[in-house]
């Protein structure tokens, strides 16, 4: 099957300037899995959605078919897919503190 | 004050990164909704380097061989830990490259508290093991910046010889080029432990070590509460606050050139961490620590309630030498006369985290 992934504006430099990229994955193909599919010709914007450790990075959200992966349904980066899934990689509205 | 023609200044702060010359006019601001807490000129190659820190997105080295008129970026974020280490980088504290002796090597500092080295000219990092696996890591606990490797100082005489400090742990040292470490905070105090456990083995928050150039034994260190020398490379230190209005600050910055000859800027206590008495004063001594110089010519001397950083004071090594601070409140002062006057060079920036002096010539 087939997934989208669609990149945040800030990191479409890193996937050629595009919006949305299809990701070719296994029936019931996980959030992880099909990340992983990116990865391999879009390093750049998996390892900056995701940490070193392969989760993702605090201000980070993940949104699968208008979802967040954070949400109480959902199991994080082991969420399953369908065909056709949306995945939306953004940067969360956090921050105001923290930052010197 | 223009700066001089073969000075660029690189300038990291909360939000975005800066460059500043002989024009007088600020160039290359890069943002893209990242701090820069970390900047370096390798006069090896003449290559800037800089320490991106996004909000969103993570961390890593980018790197101007145009001199900040075009950066590169990785393609992936080129900090990071090996997969057996389960921690993620926040930020890169400290860039300096190697002697010429190393032309590749660069070193890098982090957050939560490692050493990386490059042996490509910064373009990629592997974690030094040896200081990872210290016993004392895992006890090290974070400052108020956080648990970071924040001071990273060579030996010229010995590549093999490398110096840092973190917050809080203290002073460690290499001898066999990381591969070892040893605390050496002996006579470093702790304000902050019980009284009778005031000196520890390790612990400290030092806050900023720089080496005399002349006298490579020599160094300086500024501490959460104390000012001190060194004269044994490290082993031993002693106070040499005395004269100066707080012992609490973050810069310690050395001449380039004469020996005994330092720069320090207090702020305040730990509990008012601004200047003493709302003036904005630079301390200098010419004896080592005996004695302090208050250096106020040109700094505002009324409702001056401003910080200056670790990194945010630099030198570099012209004749008279240049002297360059900017503030967490936005303001950049620059003195050509070894700090006897200064000037305003910008004001309204983001809070300034890093000043780099490129010397061109």
């Amino acid at each position: 099957m087939q997934v989208s992934v669609f990149v945040p504006a800030s990191l479409r430099q890193y996937a050629d300037g595009q919006r949305q990229v299809r990701v070719e994955a296994p029936d019931a193909a996980t959030v992880a899995l099909a990340l992983e599919r990116l990865r391999a010709c879009y390093p750049g914007v998996v390892e900056r959605a995701l940490d070193e450790q392969g989760k993702p990075r605090p201000h980070v959200n993940i949104f699968v078919d208008g979802e967040s992966i954070r949400a109480g349904a959902k199991r994080g980066l082991a969420t399953p897919l369908r065909a056709d899934s949306e995945i939306w990689i953004l940067p969360a509205v956090s921050g105001g503190s923290g930052q010197p | 004050m223009p700066l001089r023609s073969d000075v660029v200044l690189l300038i990291g702060t909360t939000k975005g990164l800066f460059t500043l010359d002989a024009s007088g006019q600020l160039k290359n601001p890069v943002a893209n909704g990242a701090s820069f807490p970390s900047v370096a000129f390798d006069p090896r190659n003449r290559r800037m380097l800089a320490g991106k820190t996004s909000f969103f997105w993570g961390t890593g080295v980018i790197h101007s061989d145009d001199l900040g008129q075009t950066w590169v970026e990785p393609e992936a974020p080129n900090l990071k830990f090996p997969a057996d280490i389960d921690k993620t980088i926040t930020q890169a504290w400290q860039i300096v490259p190697a002697g010429a002796d190393e032309p590749d090597v660069v070193y890098v500092g982090v957050e939560p508290a490692a050493l990386f080295k490059s042996t490509d000219g910064g373009q990629s990092f592997d974690l030094v093991r040896g200081l990872w696996e210290h016993p004392h890591r895992p006890t090290w606990t974070p400052g108020g910046g956080g648990l970071c490797l924040h001071t990273i100082v060579l030996d010229k005489r010995d590549p093999q010889h490398l110096t840092v400090a973190i917050s809080t742990g203290g002073v460690y040292r290499s001898v066999d080029g990381g591969a070892s470490w040893k605390a050496s905070n002996s006579g470093i105090r702790a304000d902050f432990l019980p009284e009778e456990q005031r000196f520890p083995e390790y612990g400290q928050c030092v806050h900023k070590v720089a080496r005399d150039p002349n006298k490579p034994d020599t160094l300086f260190l500024q501490n959460h509460g104390g000012i001190y020398r060194s004269d044994d490379n490290g082993s031993t230190w002693s106070d040499i606050g005395k004269g100066v209005p707080s012992d609490f600050g973050f810069p310690m910055v050395v001449h380039p050139r004469k020996s005994d000859t330092a720069y320090v800027i207090p702020n305040g206590d730990a509990f008012n961490r601004w200047t003493p008495d709302a003036r904005l004063r630079v301390y200098r001594t010419s004896d080592a620590g005996t004695s302090w110089d208050e250096l106020t010519c040109g700094l505002p001397q009324k409702d001056a309630y401003i910080t200056v950083l670790r990194d945010a004071f630099t030198a570099d090594s012209l004749d008279p030498a240049g002297l360059y601070f900017g503030t967490r409140s936005g303001e950049l002062f620059a003195s050509s006369d070894e700090g006897d006057t200064w000037e305003t060079l910008a004001e309204r920036l983001p809070p300034v985290l890093m000043v780099r002096a490129a010397q061109l010539g």
